[in-house]
């Protein structure tokens, strides 16, 4: 009994405690979603809080959003092209590499396993210049592929993929290769179907990664009508305060896609983005 | 016809199929990384224009000698050390009270941990920008004052913009590296705390010598990562102080100096030799670890 009654206080005391640091957390969002329902002009003067006046409140800045009158959705549908290239590209190309490294034997195979692991270890802001020096030598700078071309075979997912496929036995292979199955065969119509879990975790890192970019297209973007969602929302940032509806209103809509997809597809999402963790 | 098939013969052979496989990676490796690395090497000793760029020698790593890279250095090394220093035991604690057997609502509290992790840096950081912003109306002032503080310009002092700095950093990365934490502690197998409530450990005891010693992979793994985020800081600064600069350089990070000199003043040379340093710096502390920790070796 005396057991029984200790658990229930520390099942309380852990909820109560749980619960605040969830409130803290959920916190500044909430902050966001409110201030999104007042108009900018009273945010510039009063700032970023809680005070709301519930009846004042109003979807003006929505509206504003959707009016077709700024470019939030030019940068929305760039962003969701970019997202969508690179993710396909990342993830194809990704996969090839890490099949390889987990399936077959070849020369240099320990060699250029190193070089995966060095680009993952070295943070790429260390050669932005040379990149971007590169990527306007190649005519990308200021387009689409400029952002997505430097990184379409991402490390971090040819090593997943690689620790996926190495729990495949490779008798598999030899079955396929005695049935009379090309080696480019087995990969499309034997192992894509076997990856597809992984697809989907990695597919929701890729994806975060790319919708959320911000240093690189800032940099290789010049021209207003190719700026991604991030960097069109810092630029709205702007000392005097004039596109904050914008800005706020524009800040939610950026989640809320998000948020959704996340309740939907929550263990995809958590397996997607903490990939790598004890595995490695 | 005759040589096509030849061709086509080569390519499927299965000696030659890894080779296209890993294709993608050699031309994106050599295209977009090894070449990249190896200029800012040569640019480094460059004096960098359009018409006619020259051999300086030193000159480059001579400029950086000032008390602005000095700072840089500092903000980035002791932002990479105090983030380590928050963001793995805090995590590691929420993730074992979160896994304990009384818990209730274990899935709700998990995603809604998770939820920061979803926002992109740059709606993080226009959140908490204007969260810590110089109004006596905004939200941190309005806390402070709850205690009787007056209003602070958040942004301009160094502790301040430290405590801003750390809690963006926990406010986003807390809910991921709890989930590290929680895969790990659920692998560790049940009957290990058992036998040791057999021989009457105390939950000290249990902490000490099992749970701790067997998060010791997710831990080196969380450290990695934080390492190299820490010391590659850039878009937190970049955006609670809307560009590159901020005052009395309290804000500026390596990374932030480099796209100053580089971007901003095209001064590719200097920023280079900031790229080399950066890259030396953190191949140092990968040998570190990899002597300490082997970290990439589980793999194998």
């Amino acid at each position: 009994m005396d057991m029984k009654k200790k658990s229930t206080v520390q099942s309380v005391l852990l909820f109560v405690f749980y619960l605040i640091v969830i409130i803290i957390t959920l916190l500044p969002l909430a902050l966001l979603a409110v201030s999104s329902l007042r108009p900018g002009s009273e945010l510039m003067r009063n700032g970023l809080n809680f005070n709301l006046d519930w009846a004042a409140a109003n979807l003006n800045n929505y509206k504003l959003l959707f009016s077709g009158q700024n470019s939030y959705f030019v940068w929305y549908k760039n962003s969701l092209v970019i997202t969508v290239v690179q993710l396909v590209l990342a993830l194809f190309l990704s996969a090839c590499v890490g099949y390889a490294f987990a399936m077959y034997e070849f020369r240099f195979k320990n060699l250029l396993f190193m070089c995966v692991l060095l680009v993952m270890m070295v943070p790429t802001e260390i050669i932005l210049l040379p990149l971007y020096k590169l990527t306007i030598g190649m005519g990308l700078s200021d387009s689409i592929w400029g952002i997505i071309l430097p990184y379409m075979v991402v490390p971090m997912l040819i090593f997943f993929f690689r620790q996926y496929l190495s729990g495949i036995p490779k008798d598999f292979l030899d079955a396929a290769r005695v049935d009379g199955c090309t080696e480019y065969g087995i990969f499309f119509r034997i192992m894509i179907p076997l990856m597809k879990p992984s697809f989907a975790a990695m597919g929701i890192y890729q994806g975060m990664q790319s919708w959320n970019n911000f240093l690189w297209p800032m940099i290789v973007v010049r021209s207003a009508d190719k700026v991604t969602l991030p960097v069109g929302l810092q630029s709205l940032m702007s000392p005097y305060g004039n596109n904050y509806d914008i800005l706020i209103a524009g800040a939610c809509f950026a989640i809320i896609p998000i948020l959704i997809l996340f309740i939907c597809f929550q263990s995809y999402f958590i397996e997607g983005m903490t990939a790598g963790g004890v595995k490695g | 016809m005759e040589k096509k098939s030849v061709f086509k013969k080569f390519v499927y052979s299965q000696k030659v199929a890894p080779y296209v496989f890993v294709l993608p990676f050699v031309l994106t490796f050599l295209i977009f990384f090894a070449y990249p690395v190896g200029s800012t090497f040569v640019m480094s000793f460059q004096k960098v224009a359009a018409e006619n760029t020259a051999f300086v020698g030193l000159k480059n790593y001579k400029t950086l000698l000032n008390p602005i890279f000095y700072k840089a250095l500092k903000n980035s090394a002791l932002y990479m050390v105090l983030s380590c220093a928050i963001m793995i035991p805090v995590p590691m604690v929420l993730a074992a009270m979160l896994n304990n057997k009384n818990m209730r609502c274990k899935g709700f509290f998990r995603s809604a941990m998770f939820v920061p992790a979803l926002t992109s840096v740059v709606v993080a950081g226009v959140v908490f920008r204007m969260m810590f912003g110089e109004l006596d109306g905004s939200f941190a002032n309005q806390v402070i004052s709850l205690f009787g503080k007056d209003p602070i310009i958040w942004l301009r002092k160094p502790v301040t913009v430290w405590i801003v700095f750390l809690l963006l950093c926990m406010w986003r990365w807390t809910g991921v590296n709890m989930m590290y934490y929680l895969s790990g502690l659920q692998q560790i197998p049940g009957d290990l705390y058992e036998s040791a409530d057999i021989d009457g450990a105390t939950g000290w005891q249990k902490m000490r010598y099992i749970t701790l010693p067997l998060l010791k992979p997710t831990t080196v793994y969380v450290l990695t990562i934080s390492i190299f985020a820490g010391m590659a800081m850039f878009s937190e600064s970049f955006l609670l102080f809307n560009g590159s600069t901020n005052p009395n350089n309290v804000g500026t990070t390596v990374v932030v100096y480099l796209y100053r000199m580089g971007i901003e003043q095209n001064n590719y040379g200097l920023a280079s030799a900031i790229g080399v340093i950066l890259l030396i710096i953190v191949m140092i502390i990968n040998v570190i670890q990899l002597a300490i920790n082997g970290t990439f070796k589980k793999g194998e």
